[in-house]
């Protein structure tokens, strides 16, 4: 970006809740039935049908809530949004508009190691839409309305962010977080985090806030980060073109990577909101609000800031175990089987593990090598049992198999070996035979050393102790 | 047998004076006698007949309630399994619900026979019940009048004697105002005491379903079956339902009728006055003491009531897009012909004029000025009634300006017709019980007594009414030529 600009980034993210049925009626939530066969009377819409809230929603809207130290209303209220689309049902969204059950919180998010707090306005409890289907209709739509329902939450954020990255940081934080409190599943292929982000310009320096165009439906960080780049620069361009940027809603094009305009502020609905009439205020009492905190997890940012204590761990590798709860557990569960190798647990997982299961396309939930197995790996490394070197073929064989560490290492004869005699007449052996590289290490060439020591692990098969071995030799070369 | 009431007619049933199917043979043949007064816009024989076989089964095992066996009919504005819901609307006529509302699931339980769907105002928008796309109903009394509305075919049909008691909704006086206008007797009950689950919305915050009969004797058993708590109704509730029959006969001694001295302003028409003043000296030889109260606001709920109503049917109207359900207009030739041509073409002009108003009422910019504003007096209104209800035992008045007028008469002008409310409409938004009672008659045209009660004082007032007719017999006289 041009540096006498700045952007001014705020993100609209509807997760969706992930409860068993649907926000105001009793019908599953589950992705990928065939259509309209999780659609009752209710979320159809028909004539006569009526809202009935479901209390698992709230509760979530609650657990988020405290989740970023926000303001939980005591009284807050849902309000029809009206405007007709032949997937929305009713002709109107219930949603809440003047009365939301969270306000005013934040979350902090790091970027190039500097920690930010990003403001989050308010979060609001309201049903999906349901989808048109414009395919395999021959130029007509199909409605299906098995979304329809589906409970979301919309969490607003200020206006705080002032990059891209700044906001995918902010977008991942909230995405880790919200799986962490196992209110949303964070699935984004299946629509369950999806962004809005509102992007503006000004001067740098200027207080005051330029024109912000709205970016509806981004779900996936990547296309998050294109798209507001993208943005910030067309309008910077339309501006220093001597234009002027419009207030209006814009789509993202992944295919095309740019942004187009959908409707103006002109065209823009005048949703008509109002209180519903169907469904009550929602009240939510000091002892739902001790109820739920007692049983929130440990956040992300705090659990963090425990490995790094407890662990003695580097920023960047807590940051990587703490990304989800999943992992973390894992990760303990291995520092504890393993008996406190918490070094060499975090080394492994944020490795070879991570690495391996990033290359299978897998979850931690998924991988093949449990952390009982991990550990037992693990375990060996510590006492010594095999080398770092062999722990690389024995992790390949727990993945692929259902060995245990010590069963592979006993099959593959993989002990390293620790009789120092039998080391000695290798060594011996090795100097015996390679006349140069010896003289020449001792006339100084430390990096002769280093072909001795390949012959010697050659003859042990690689089961002698690196160190043991360079010590031995040197000791030897030395006299 | 449509001479006799609810009791009577079980009483019969048991002592096999006549079955089930004899009774409801019997009422589809005063329905179809009369087709000429279009109370019906369904008469559903078949199932009806089904269903008085399977009482008839019932009563001889025993075991059966009080309804069991004895024909009711639904307005048609509550869903009904398998038989056309209209609510009075070209936009409605091809819907067949597939699912009961809670009110028709009670009278399935209660072994109840449904003969049909009344006729009523297209979306229980009207008081007249000319605003239906199945033509106007005629009051049985004159039948060149109307007989008031929204649940005018509910009213004529009771009058008529085409069914011994039916069910009827109130947003604005849609229970009372036909039930004054056609001689009979008609609870809308306390807002929240009726589930409206499957009652096709006009105001949801105002709409209340209620019994409508000869009696308040009869109305208390149909009220019996209908109340209760629903959770499909979030703003039904939770309340135990009392028993509406045991208390019928209590005394009323020391009863305080209060009445409102803007019910009886100077511009109430003195025959109308002199029928009310003549019910209440009825009340006072009961034991009844009367004082005047004062209602300051009383004037404004008319304005309020059709911003709040509007404003409500404007939304809860959108769902007729003609893209799940209903009319469609022929080959649309886009999305936004087929949502305007086939709301344009089911609606009608009362229902179209009361979308606009209430989608300007929400606009941005008038929000404030107009639905604001009206929530605002609604509480300014209910206020009125809690005061005046602290001093009193239940507010007494005229339930209509005027006794039923011509058909045509008013239909040109949508302010007179509104008007016809002006009694009515105020209870609605303060979501308490009324009931009208017949009380006289002028010219030959029946007379309404308003009692107004409490919050969840039905008892209370099928009391009141029931007592008074012990000592008067207005509710038991017939129509000519329905006798």
């Amino acid at each position: 970006m041009n540096s006498q600009w700045e952007a001014v980034i705020g993100l609209e993210i509807h997760t969706q809740l992930s409860t068993k049925s649907k926000i105001f009626s009793g019908a599953a939530t589950a992705y990928g039935a065939e259509p309209n066969t999780q659609a009752c009377a209710v979320d159809l819409g028909l004539p006569g049908v009526l809202p009935v809230l479901n209390k698992d929603a709230v509760r979530r809207a609650v657990t988020f809530g405290l989740a970023i130290d926000a303001e939980i209303a005591p009284h807050s209220v849902f309000a029809r949004k009206n405007y007709f689309y032949p997937d929305l049902p009713k002709g109107y969204q219930i949603s809440q508009f003047e009365l939301p059950i969270v306000g005013n919180g934040h979350l902090d998010i790091e970027v190039d190691g500097e920690t930010k707090r990003i403001g989050i306005t308010r979060a609001h409890l309201e049903e999906d839409a349901g989808k048109s289907l414009h395919e395999d209709f021959h130029g007509l739509t199909g409605i299906d309305l098995n979304r329809a329902g589906t409970p979301l939450l919309e969490i607003v954020s200020e206006p705080d962010m002032r990059s891209a990255k700044e906001a995918v940081a902010y977008m991942r934080k909230l995405h880790e977080l919200v799986r962490y409190l196992e209110i949303c599943d964070g699935n984004m292929q299946e629509g369950s985090f999806r962004c809005d982000a509102n992007v503006s310009v000004r001067p740098k320096g200027q207080k005051e806030f330029g024109t912000r165009a709205e970016i509806k439906n981004i779900n996936s960080f990547k296309f998050v980060e294109k798209a507001i780049n993208h943005e910030i620069e067309r309008q910077i361009d339309v501006i220093e073109g001597g234009g002027k940027v419009v207030q209006e809603t814009r789509l993202y094009d992944a295919n095309k990577d740019e942004t187009r305009s959908m409707r103006s502020k002109e065209e823009a609905n005048d949703y008509r909101y109002f209180p519903d009439p169907d469904l009550l205020p929602v009240l939510i009492e000091d002892s739902l609000k001790d109820e739920v905190r007692a049983t929130l997890p440990e956040l992300p940012d705090a659990k963090k800031q425990r490995f790094i204590d407890q662990y003695a761990l580097d920023n960047e590798s807590a940051t990587t175990l703490t990304s989800s709860r999943e992992l973390a557990d894992f990760y303990e569960t291995v520092v504890k089987a393993s008996g406190g190798e918490a070094k060499l647990a975090s080394n492994w997982l944020t490795g070879d593990v991570l690495g391996a299961l990033n290359k299978a396309g897998l979850e931690i939930s998924d991988c093949p090598v449990n952390a009982g197995r991990l550990a037992g790996l693990i375990k060996r490394i510590a006492d010594n049992t095999i080398s770092g070197k062999t722990a690389k073929q024995v992790f390949d064989k727990l993945w692929n198999g259902s060995d245990s560490a010590d069963e592979i290492i006993e099959k593959e004869g993989l002990v390293q070996i620790t009789d120092t005699g039998a080391i000695e007449a290798i060594v011996d052996k090795v100097i015996t035979a390679n006349p140069v590289p010896v003289e020449q290490y001792r006339a100084g060439k430390d990096k002769a050393l280093m072909a001795l020591v390949g012959q010697i692990m050659k003859e042990t098969q690689g089961k002698a102790n690196p160190g043991e071995v360079n010590k031995m030799l040197i000791a030897k070369l030395k006299n | 047998m449509h001479k006799k009431n609810l009791s009577e007619l079980a009483a019969g049933l048991r002592s096999k004076e006549f079955s089930s199917v004899e009774l409801t043979q019997f009422f589809l043949g005063r329905i179809s006698q009369h087709q000429d007064l279009n109370a019906f816009i369904t008469v559903s024989a078949e199932s009806a007949l089904q269903q008085a076989q399977a009482a008839d089964q019932l009563l001889a095992a025993g075991n059966a309630g009080p309804l069991a066996g004895i024909p009711i009919a639904q307005k048609d504005i509550f869903c009904t399994l398998g038989a056309k819901t209209s609510c009075g609307s070209k936009m409605l006529d091809n819907f067949i619900a597939p699912y009961n509302a809670t009110v028709v699931e009670h009278f399935n339980s209660a072994g109840a026979v449904m003969l049909g769907k009344l006729n009523m105002d297209e979306f229980a928008m009207g008081s007249s019940n000319e605003n239906s796309f199945y033509g106007p109903v005629r009051n049985p009394w004159a039948t060149d009048c109307v007989p008031g509305g929204s649940s005018g075919g509910s009213a004529a049909a009771v009058a008529a004697r085409l069914a011994p008691a039916v069910t009827g909704t109130d947003t604005g006086g849609s229970i009372r105002q036909p039930a004054a206008l056609c001689g009979i007797t008609g609870l809308k009950p306390t807002y929240g005491r009726v589930s409206r689950y499957g009652m096709i919305a006009y105001a949801s915050s105002l709409d209340q379903g209620g019994p409508m009969a000869r009696s308040a004797e009869d109305a208390a058993l149909l009220l019996q079956t209908m109340a209760g708590f629903d959770l499909k109704d979030s703003t039904s509730v939770d309340q135990a339902v009392p028993d509406y029959s045991t208390g019928l006969n209590d005394s009323l001694q020391g009863l305080k009728i209060g009445l409102p001295k803007q019910f009886f302003s100077a511009e109430l028409d003195s025959q109308m006055a002199a029928t009310i003043q003549a019910a209440i000296a009825e009340y006072q030889k009961l034991g009844a003491e009367v004082k005047e109260v004062d209602m300051p606001n009383l004037n404004l709920a008319i304005p309020a009531y059709y911003v709040i109503a509007s404003a409500e049917c404007s939304s809860n109207l959108s769902r007729y897009d003609g893209v799940r359900f209903g009319y469609r207009c022929k080959n649309p030739a886009d999305l936004t012909d087929l949502y305007t041509r086939s709301r344009g073409e089911a609606f009608g002009a009362e229902v179209k004029r009361r979308i606009l108003m209430g989608t300007y009422a929400l606009s941005a910019g008038y929000y404030d000025a107009y639905y604001l504003k009206a929530q605002q007096v609604r509480r300014l209104i209910s206020d009125d009634f809690k005061r005046a209800l602290s001093e009193v035992d239940v507010l007494m008045g005229p339930v209509t300006p005027s006794t039923a007028f011509k058909i045509g008469e008013k239909t040109s002008d949508p302010i007179q017709m509104y008007l016809e409310d002006i009694y009515t409409i105020a209870i609605n938004l303060a979501g308490l019980p009324a009931m009208s009672i017949p009380a006289g008659f002028i010219d030959g045209k029946p007379v309404g007594l308003h009692v107004i009660g409490n919050y969840f004082s039905e008892a209370k007032l099928l009391n009141v009414g029931h007592r008074y007719q012990q000592v008067t017999d207005w509710h038991q006289q017939a129509p000519k030529g329905f006798e």
